[in-house]
């Protein structure tokens, strides 16, 4: 058991969601639900943070944001998809400027399904990552093999 | 040899102490916001994941450098406090160590530690007058310059010559323990509008050294408070806890103030509180005489 | 003594030399072989002399007293003639000359001096050879970094007439003069050097010939003759009065009231020739002109002379004056004071390089009057240790502002930004000068730290203007290393065209700065203790902190030479949007812009055109008041 379970930092990105996913995530923070039980804590730099979540789809503007925070990470870190749209596009992943979801430009560990996401399902979603995390800080984590063609 | 073992302890100690008292920190702005909190080893876990994390450079030259440095040179003033040395030499090392974190900062060339950079630098011009003041009135009250023998003189009497001095210097222990209103460098919260100022370029063990070379600062800034009651350990320890408690209550309740008021009201606490209290005690010299 | 006529007299050879030699390779041979005999004299002199009581050189021949009367004509006349085209008909200028030359004469020809001791001519005491080698090794190696600062200048100066004859005769005249103020004890004769130095720093002001360059000579001309006014009316008094015209008689003269006045008056000629407020102006003015002139002269050793002449005075301030409870000192040191903390301020306000070294040098100049006027022992201890530890690190300072200015074309310090990328070792070396001067365990600090621990003795008002001073100090050095460390990625290959002379100086300065931190000791113990015959006043346990803290800080550059492991290079965060590879431009949704980062300069608060006013007025309220209790006292 490495001490990264036990404090993961978090960096949160809005991709272009329409904000319910956004408002659940920061909803986690709030007294009801207190993320700092765990260690969780919002950084807003992506130098120091190990998990990464992402709310809404990627588009032709963001693509580069997006590669460039998940770059200015420190390794070990794992990526956490909110809500259907991170996680796959959604509907809008046929519009002229989108790119579908997340895991089309960089890996994604953790998917959280959900429109809105709600606030369970995002702690959900980072405990389940912080078990990936403690597995790539040992450099026992082998990648799962997407199955192709699925439309959830 | 007696030295020697107080340096000894005051290297090991101060994290333990320093962090737990960190954790307890947590644990009470949590509360006061109406929340759980973290556990109480919290701030230790944060630091061992932080040596666990990949560092990382911004360009080529190693930044860490400069922080292993500003951990060096803390731990150094610190050394020099806790064996009981000048107290003029203790604050200009402090600030010397103070310098390496800004230039770590400055180094980066990264637009968000500039800025968080030129306020560090404004933070400790704020807060260095009250710090050397406060030596100044040290002196007046018990005709000592080093530590060791203002910790062996000071009494009851000590506090009531300086009660302005003191009040200034809880007013900079805000600055120096980068509480809110005065966390306008760097912030322990997130969601600040220079990221993280000073430290944003700081990954894993880079942050981990600013952390513990923080907890040594706050064992500096609260050994500083105790030497004012330092004739009765008891009432000193309670004291210390009592101020830090303060500026948690404090952090909880004030928003972060601009660098014009931090700066205008810092230097006006520091003379009207800590100068008028030395020119008070200069007139009651003069008076006895 | 040999040693003080060589070394006053020895200069004037080279001086001669210089104006008549058109070749630059003699002339350079000459600088060089005359800097060397110079600096190893005054070297050797200060190893070889006594070291504990002062030692007096009789006039040995009668004809020294027509030589002074003939060089005080010569002098007047030059400044006479330099004055034919005055600015804005400044006619108090060749007024106060006559006067001053007026009186000087009539003392020295009316026969009052017939029944004045008049024994001793030259003298030297610890003080004057730490002055002496201040002079005779950084002045001359300032010398010698000019050679090739000097055609490089004109090489970037086509406009400005090349008058490098006058300007090496100037220099060398200058170092003449300067060992003169230090080794004389005749009151005449000090005050004959007193104005030679002024009309250098005259000449060497107004060297481009630019308007603004004329009218700042002028400035700094009547500013330092209005020193010389008092000066000379110092030297009236002294001999109508008290009989006295030596040095030594006026201080040992048994401490009665009656010496306040000159003492005074001699103080405030200090004050002028030391740029302290209100005649701080001048000095900031001084800065137009060549970079080696603002190392000399206006750093190094001629603003020197006037705290030299301060701390020389400082037994005598302690008087109490008749009818007050203060002393002379006192409003001195308020003066002192008062100039230190607005000018550590001012310097804030400053990007421009030479303006902020300049402010600095008001500023510690102001500490050193600070201690002076306080002369209490380990005041004036702090005092010298901090003339000597300033002389070198600012030297070093002016001099690698001069080679930067001339590599990037500009003297401000937002265009120095990530100087360490394009001129490594340039920059290393500036960053010790800028350590030397404000950070712990160098030189300044020390010295800083002992000022605070005199001056918490007697009062609180000046550790308070000391600690605000010095806090502000520790921004504007700060904020300047910051600029100079942040690393770009742009590169350069400006260091290959500094001259080697340039090379020499510059790294002899460096080594200096670090070396004379580690000396520190001795230096107290061998000079400074003897001088007041007192015991050391280091105790070990100070040594050794220090050392500690030196030890540390030597250990940072090994990290430069470590094989660091390589890291993965992550560019700056910025918000997600892309940086460039030079590290000014980024990539966001609406293209790629550019970014700049720029200092604080807090205008509102520390800018020139409030505070500076302010304290013109502050001061010269302090100077009034300070005359009118001196003459009220003396009545």
């Amino acid at each position: 058991m490495s001490f990264i379970t036990k404090s993961p930092w978090i960096v949160h990105y809005d991709g272009s969601s329409c904000n319910g996913c956004d408002i659940e995530v920061l909803a986690c923070l709030t007294p009801m639900y207190d993320v700092e039980r765990f260690g969780i804590i919002n950084t807003g730099n992506p130098k120091h943070a190990d998990i990464f979540l992402i709310t809404g789809y990627v588009n032709t503007q963001n693509v580069d944001v997006i590669k460039n925070i998940y770059r200015k990470m420190p390794d070990p870190k794992v990526v956490v998809a909110i809500g259907i749209c991170a996680s796959t596009g959604n509907f809008f992943r046929e519009c002229y400027n989108a790119l579908g979801g997340v895991d089309t430009i960089i890996p994604v560990d953790v998917y959280v399904p959900g429109c809105a996401a709600r606030p369970e399902a995002i702690i959900d979603g980072v405990v389940k990552a912080l078990g990936i995390l403690d597995q790539k800080k040992n450099k026992t984590y082998v990648a799962p093999v997407k199955p192709e063609g699925v439309i959830i | 040899m007696k030295l020697l073992l107080a340096a000894l302890a005051f290297v090991i100690l101060t994290p333990v102490v320093c962090g737990l008292l960190a954790g307890f920190d947590r644990i009470i702005t949590a509360k006061m916001q109406g929340r759980y909190g973290p556990p109480l080893l919290q701030p230790f876990f944060d630091v061992l994941k932080l040596f666990e994390k990949e560092n990382l450079m911004v360009n080529q030259f190693y930044h860490s450098f400069y922080l292993i440095c500003y951990l060096v040179f803390m731990v150094a003033s610190g050394i020099l406090f806790f064996t009981g040395q000048d107290l003029l030499l203790v604050i200009f090392a402090f600030t010397l160590a103070d310098i390496f974190l800004v230039l770590a900062a400055y180094s980066t060339n990264s637009p968000f530690s500039f800025i968080g950079a030129e306020r560090e630098l404004l933070l400790m011009m704020s807060a260095e007058p009250m710090l050397l003041i406060a030596a100044v009135g040290l002196f007046m009250a018990t005709k000592s310059f080093k530590v060791g023998s203002i910790a062996s003189v000071a009494d009851l009497n000590t506090i009531l010559l300086l009660p302005g001095v003191f009040i200034g210097l809880l007013f900079i222990l805000t600055i120096k323990l980068r509480k809110s209103p005065f966390d306008l460098s760097t912030s322990h919260h997130a969601h600040q509008e220079i990221v993280k100022g000073v430290t944003t370029e700081f990954a894993g063990p880079s942050l981990a050294l600013v952390e513990i070379a923080h907890w040594y600062e706050t064992a500096i800034m609260l050994g500083i408070i105790y030497l004012f009651f330092a004739g009765n350990p008891v009432i000193a320890v309670s004291v210390v806890l009592v101020a830090y408690f303060v500026e948690i209550l404090i952090d909880n309740t004030f928003a972060r103030f601009k660098w014009e008021l931090t700066l205008k009201s810092s230097w006006a606490v520091t003379f009207i509180f800590g100068g008028l209290n030395l020119i008070v005690l200069f007139i009651i010299e003069k008076v006895k005489i | 003594m040999a040693f003080i006529a060589f070394l006053i007299l020895f200069p004037l050879l080279p001086a001669v030399l210089l104006l008549l030699v058109e070749s630059p390779a003699v002339r350079k041979g000459i600088i060089i072989i005359s800097a060397i005999a110079i600096a190893v004299i005054s070297v050797d002199m200060a190893f070889a002399a006594p070291k504990n009581a002062a030692q007096y050189v009789d006039s040995a021949f009668h004809y020294l007293d027509n030589i002074l009367i003939a060089g005080e004509l010569i002098l007047a006349c030059t400044i006479l003639y330099l004055c034919r085209n005055l600015p804005f008909k400044k006619y108090w200028i060749p007024l106060m000359v006559v006067l001053q030359t007026g009186m000087i004469l009539w003392t020295e020809l009316s026969g009052k001096l017939h029944d004045v001791k008049t024994q001793h001519v030259f003298f030297y005491d610890n003080l004057s050879l730490i002055m002496a080698v201040i002079i005779g090794v950084i002045g001359t190696l300032i010398c010698v970094y000019a050679v090739g600062y000097m055609n490089q200048y004109h090489h970037h100066h086509h406009e400005i007439p090349d008058r490098q004859k006058l300007f090496f005769f100037t220099m060398f005249l200058f170092l003449s003069a300067m060992f003169g103020i230090v080794f004389s004890d005749n009151l005449m004769w000090l005050y004959f050097f007193w104005e030679i130095t002024t009309l250098c720093s005259f000449i060497m002001i107004g060297y481009s010939g630019t308007e603004e360059a004329v009218n700042n000579a002028f400035r700094a001309l009547w500013m330092n003759l209005l020193g010389g006014l008092a000066f000379a009316i110092a030297i009236v008094y002294c001999v109508t009065v008290l009989k006295i015209v030596e040095l030594d008689d006026l201080l040992n003269s048994g401490k009665s009231a009656a010496i306040i006045l000159p003492v005074v008056l001699i103080a405030f000629a200090g004050l002028t020739k030391s740029a302290q407020f209100p005649f701080s102006g001048w000095l900031l003015g001084a800065m137009v002109a060549p970079t080696p002139v603002s190392a000399l002269l206006h750093s190094s050793t001629m603003v020197k002379a006037g705290v030299y002449i301060i701390i020389k005075l400082a037994p005598a301030m302690l008087i109490t004056i008749p009818g007050t409870m203060i002393t002379s000192g006192m409003m001195i040191a308020l003066i002192g004071a008062v100039s230190f903390l607005a000018c550590s301020c001012l310097a804030i306000s400053q990007s421009n390089a030479k303006r902020v070294l300049a402010y600095s040098t008001i500023a510690n100049l102001g500490l050193i009057v600070l201690c002076a006027g306080v002369g209490s022992y380990l005041a004036l201890w702090a005092a010298i240790l901090l003339l000597i530890f300033h002389a070198v690190a600012k030297a070093l300072l002016f001099l690698t502002v001069g080679t930067i200015e001339h590599q990037i074309g500009s003297r401000d310090i937002e265009d120095m930004h990530g100087l360490i990328s394009k001129m490594p070792r340039i920059t290393i070396i500036m960053l010790i000068g800028i350590t030397g001067m404000f950070l712990a365990p160098f030189g300044m600090l020390v010295s800083k730290w002992a000022a605070l621990e005199a001056l918490a003795v007697s009062d609180p008002f000046l550790p308070i203007a000391v600690i605000f001073g010095s806090s502000a100090t520790l921004f504007f050095w700060g904020k300047w290393m910051g600029k100079l460390i942040a690393i770009t990625n742009v590169k350069s290959d400006a260091e290959g065209r500094i001259c080697h002379e340039e090379w020499f100086v510059l790294s002899t300065l460096a080594a200096m700065t670090i070396a004379i931190c580690a000396l520190f000791p001795l230096v107290g113990t061998y000079f400074i203790e003897p001088l007041y015959g007192r015991d050391p006043i280091l105790n070990k346990e100070h040594i050794i902190m220090v050392a500690i803290l030196l030890g540390l800080v030597l250990l940072v550059p090994v990290a430069f030479f470590f094989n660091w492991k390589k890291l993965r290079n992550a560019e700056p965060y910025l918000c997600g949007a892309g940086i460039k590879d030079n590290f000014s431009q980024f990539t966001g949704s609406l293209g790629t812009k550019e970014w700049k980062l720029s200092n604080y300069y807090l205008e509102k608060y520390f800018g020139e055109a409030k505070l500076f006013k302010l304290s013109v007025v502050v001061s010269t309220v302090l100077i009034i008041i300070t005359f009118t209790i001196v003459f009220y006292g003396a009545r």
